[in-house]
């Protein structure tokens, strides 16, 4: 039976419109509706999966962030993990973040708890790094199957299938192992308000990084953040004729 | 005491829906009031047999959106990690 960890992260909820902060230091994130990161939703679905086929004895979600990702820490207990680490940083250090720093983190937590399976998602939707999965079997030298449609145990080994572009690879790895969650792993489940309330009983431990000897001082600085630039307006032609004249002009035909 | 339990069936029904209310994509105030219409107008009846018909169709309706939710968060994902190359994949 294998113990599962799972990491998650709070991000800007998925359907909000992201606005950048005047100063241009970052985006706005107060009063903003923040949410559990649709990647990680999907790899606690599959730890939880892993539980219910009795494959795993144990799934521990761990988050690194504010005191709020407590929240996205208690929606990951209402799914169906048993419970929860946070590793608090202040919102100073939260700032430059890296994934690097957190897969030390999660690297850490792997051993302390002795875990054989991580799964995290493919990557968070606010900084679309894609990285934490890979460093994390990286400092941990356990193999990697990042980008995983579907992921079948047979007793020591993980085949994982991996979403590449243009198809499908299938790819054996021997456990311990980091899996990264794509898409289409699978379909995560609603976190009902009943399951929400039965989680608050779950237990969250606390600690900081520096229990667990991580150093999270910044690697880099923000220089700036900027919109992306905005679509050009369109123009109404009058006629086919006037339309192949502009194309022509453009140089599209 | 059915009539209690069928009560203490709908308040329950009612407290669900609220919750899921606030992922609604057209905002939170416009499900709550659709919402309370909806159970302001079978609030006049008494069959328990009928309540429980009701309920059983409220608890459709928590289904329905949970799959909303899900095909709406599926499909907001995809356009916005799926690059036009490899559209074909799915």
């Amino acid at each position: 039976m294998a113990r599962v960890l799972v990491g998650v992260k709070r991000v800007i909820d998925y359907a909000v419109k992201i606005r950048v902060k005047p100063d241009k230091s970052g985006v706005v994130t107060d009063g903003v509706k923040h949410g559990l990161n649709p990647f990680d939703e999907i790899a606690i679905e599959e730890a939880v999966r892993m539980k219910e086929k009795k494959i795993a004895s144990e799934v521990i979600a761990v988050s690194c962030g504010l005191q709020q990702a407590q929240e996205s820490l208690r929606t990951a207990l209402a799914m169906g993990v048993d419970r929860g680490i946070h590793v608090e940083v202040p919102q100073a250090q939260y700032d430059t973040l890296q994934p690097l720093h957190v897969s030390k983190i999660l690297a850490k937590v792997a051993q302390d708890e002795k875990v054989d399976v991580i799964i995290v998602g493919k990557q968070a939707i606010d900084d679309d790094s894609n990285q934490t999965a890979q460093m994390t079997a990286a400092l941990l030298q356990w193999p990697q199957a990042t980008f995983a449609s579907e992921v079948k145990v047979e007793g020591n080994e993980v085949v994982v299938k991996r979403e590449i572009d243009g198809g499908l690879e299938t790819i054996k790895v021997k456990l311990p192992a980091v899996i990264s969650a794509d898409l289409r792993l699978n379909e995560p489940r609603y976190a009902t308000l009943p399951n929400i309330m039965k989680a608050k009983k779950k237990p969250i431990k606390k600690i900081t990084p520096s229990d667990l000897g991580v150093d999270v001082s910044p690697r880099m600085q923000i220089v700036n953040v900027e919109d992306p630039p905005t679509r050009q307006a369109g123009s109404v032609v009058p006629d086919v004729d006037s339309l192949l004249a502009k194309l022509k002009e453009k140089g599209h035909i | 005491m059915a009539k209690a339990a069928a009560r203490r069936e709908v308040v329950n029904l009612y407290k669900t829906l609220l919750y899921m209310g606030r992922d609604y994509p057209q905002g939170y105030d416009f499900f709550r009031s659709r919402l309370k219409k909806a159970f302001q107008k079978n609030s006049n009846i008494s069959d328990p047999q009928q309540i429980h018909t009701l309920v059983k169709r409220g608890q459709f309706v928590i289904k329905e959106i949970e799959a909303l939710y899900m095909l709406k968060k599926y499909r907001t994902l995809k356009n916005r990690y799926t690059t036009e190359e490899n559209l074909s994949k799915s």
